[in-house]
């Protein structure tokens, strides 16, 4: 393949495989968290609920310096990577992961939260009285009620994920094929006056973005035409 | 009644619930039949679906128990949750799936075992006439409608207990008309109990047999319909539209003049209707106001039902009128009747307990 080719590749196929790894983790994660703040009667549950709101305020680089010192070789992280032999999990795919999963979680909960509080108690009452153990009327009712919630917080989970840019350099650095993702990349052609390299990107990043969103709100309003 | 004894019982449904909910104190204790209709009957806000809550577990009054049919829901301890308890839930609005067709809401909460079904849904459909809806989206049928769908999802589910929320409040008269029938002959066609809260009376006096009459979170009597809609001590017979509900069984029909003959313990009524079979049994209805009551026979008149009657009790209604309760026959042993007269009437036609007369019934309406 064209060397330039592959340097500008690189970093796409980087990009969209941290985006949907995250996305794919921060359903899987968010989804649990979501049900629990909006079923949950107590009243403490905000606070869990306002760490989880944090990323919203707190710019990039204080999540990201936390981060940095969470998943370096003196924290939990460096723990963790201990147990495959490795010593620190910044710098790495893993971390950026971790990162960005963390980053993106008010985008994915608070959707899937709303939703799960707009289904309300009725449906799940009625489910109970047709024997349904909770377990089913979650998977039968709860979710399949609240899919549009699910549609919007992976949506906006993917794309933050994408244009993610403060975290990854303060825990990812800048190395090729492992955390050298689009939006550092562009600024490192920024800062070593490679414009054409940036032009390409840039312009690159802008129509896929505008694709995946357009792509996703025509679903949804195919999904709330038909009248679920 | 002792713990034991109760928690074997079958043949009735006896629940006591006694706590706070919210802002709101229930102190209830009953046992009613575990057949037919029981219609739990009060005002706004006085608890009657709270207390349906509870029997379905949707709510939890921690002193209190809840014994179906020999089957203990709750005891102590013992909380069985809502989706271990063989209830059928209709809800005020009908609460569809709404991401689910007519047909997968009916099939909802069917056991997956045929064999487990004793109402099938084909049996469902027909009852409901739902035939021509099993194919679309909840979000496409009239209230009416979807009322139906719900009740046939809760009989699907094969409840051995039947709960009904005002299951035709948020409906319009006509569409009320519409679903009344259905519920009839939901009584009369599956052996399944059903317990009905309602505001509304002339729902109860078509569809109950059984009545428990709530007040603000406390129970004022519990007893058969007719028995209580004839006391002289509770409210009921003090209302403006003050009926007694009355079973009858048709003795024939006089084709001259499209009229069945029907009767009810200690009298014979006549009431305009097409031909139903001998033998069936159908509900009258006479409203206290439409009851006039007369010392003699009287010889020439429009009205066709006279009957002999006696006064049995009677309750002043202000300082101007008294409601009266007749037995029918000459010894006033039959069927209960209403009245409602003026006290002038009363005193010029010098009336009281014990009097032998004829009750003048201007209206009959045949309910079910």
């Amino acid at each position: 393949m064209n060397p330039l080719l592959q340097e500008i590749w690189q970093p796409v196929l980087l990009t969209v495989e941290l985006a949907f790894v995250s996305t794919l983790l921060l359903l899987l994660v968010g989804t649990p968290i979501a049900w629990w703040l909006a079923r949950s009667p107590v009243w403490w549950k905000e606070i869990p609920a306002t760490l989880v709101a944090l990323p919203l305020v707190l710019p990039p680089t204080v999540i990201g310096f936390y981060l940095l010192i969470a998943l370096g070789p003196d924290g939990p992280g460096g723990a963790l990577a201990g147990l495959w032999g490795g010593r620190t999990l910044a710098f790495s795919f893993t971390g950026l992961v971790i990162g960005s999963v963390i980053y993106s979680m008010p985008f994915v909960v608070q959707p899937i939260r709303n939703a799960f509080e707009a289904v309300g108690d009725r449906p799940l009452e009625a489910a109970a009285t047709l024997r349904a153990s909770p377990f089913k009327t979650f998977w039968t009712v709860a979710v399949p009620l609240a899919r549009p919630g699910f549609l919007a917080a992976a949506v906006l989970g993917f794309a933050h994920c994408v244009g993610e840019f403060g975290i990854v350099l303060m825990i990812g650095g800048n190395i090729p094929g492992r955390t050298r993702v689009m939006s550092v990349a562009i600024y490192d052609y920024v800062e070593t006056a490679q414009w054409g390299r940036a032009h390409m990107l840039a312009a690159g990043m802008l129509v896929f973005a505008f694709g995946v969103i357009l792509a996703m709100r025509l679903v949804e309003a195919r999904v709330t035409r038909q009248g679920v | 009644m002792s713990e034991t004894k109760a928690s074997t019982a079958r043949g009735t449904i006896d629940f006591a619930f006694q706590g706070r909910l919210g802002g709101f104190t229930l102190d209830v204790a009953v046992c009613v039949p575990a057949s037919g209709v029981t219609a739990l009957f009060g005002p706004s806000g006085c608890g009657k679906t709270t207390i349906l809550r509870c029997i379905a577990g949707l709510h939890r009054i921690d002193q209190g128990h809840c014994r179906v049919d020999g089957d203990v829901w709750q005891s102590g301890a013992l909380f069985r949750p809502t989706h271990r308890r063989p209830v059928g839930y209709v809800f005020q609005e009908a609460s569809l799936f709404a991401h689910l067709s007519v047909r997968q809401n009916l099939l909802y909460g069917a056991p997956s075992r045929l064999a487990d079904h004793v109402v099938g849904l084909d049996e469902v459909v027909a009852l409901l006439g739902l035939g021509a809806l099993l194919g679309r989206a909840p979000a496409k049928l009239s209230g009416g409608e979807r009322q139906r769908v719900a009740i046939g999802r809760a009989l699907l589910s094969q409840p051995r207990l039947l709960l009904m929320d005002e299951p035709l409040s948020a409906l319009d008269r006509t569409t009320k008309d519409e679903i009344l029938p259905f519920l009839e002959r939901l009584g009369a066609t599956l052996a399944l109990p059903i317990i009905y809260v309602s505001h509304d009376m002339t729902e109860i006096e078509r569809l109950a047999d059984h009545l428990v009459l709530i007040d603000q979170g406390r129970i004022l009597a519990s007893g058969r319909l007719a028995v209580l809609q004839s006391d002289s001590s509770l409210p009921l017979i003090r209302s403006r539209e003050a009926a007694v509900s009355l079973d009858a069984v048709v003795a024939g029909h006089d084709a001259d003049y499209g009229m069945a003959v029907l009767d009810v313990p200690g009298g014979r009524f006549l009431v305009p209707s097409p031909m139903l079979p001998t033998g069936s049994a159908h509900r009258l209805r006479i409203m206290a106001h439409d009851v006039s009551l007369s010392r003699d026979a009287p010889r020439a008149s429009t009205i066709t039902n006279v009957l002999p009657a006696r006064i049995l009790e009677t309750t002043a209604l202000g300082h101007n009128e008294l409601a009266v309760v007749l037995g029918l026959g000459t010894g006033g042993d039959g069927a209960r009747l209403l009245a409602r007269v003026t006290r002038r009437s009363w005193e010029m036609l010098e009336l009281a307990c014990g009097v032998e007369l004829y009750v003048q019934i201007k209206g009959v309406a045949l309910v079910a």
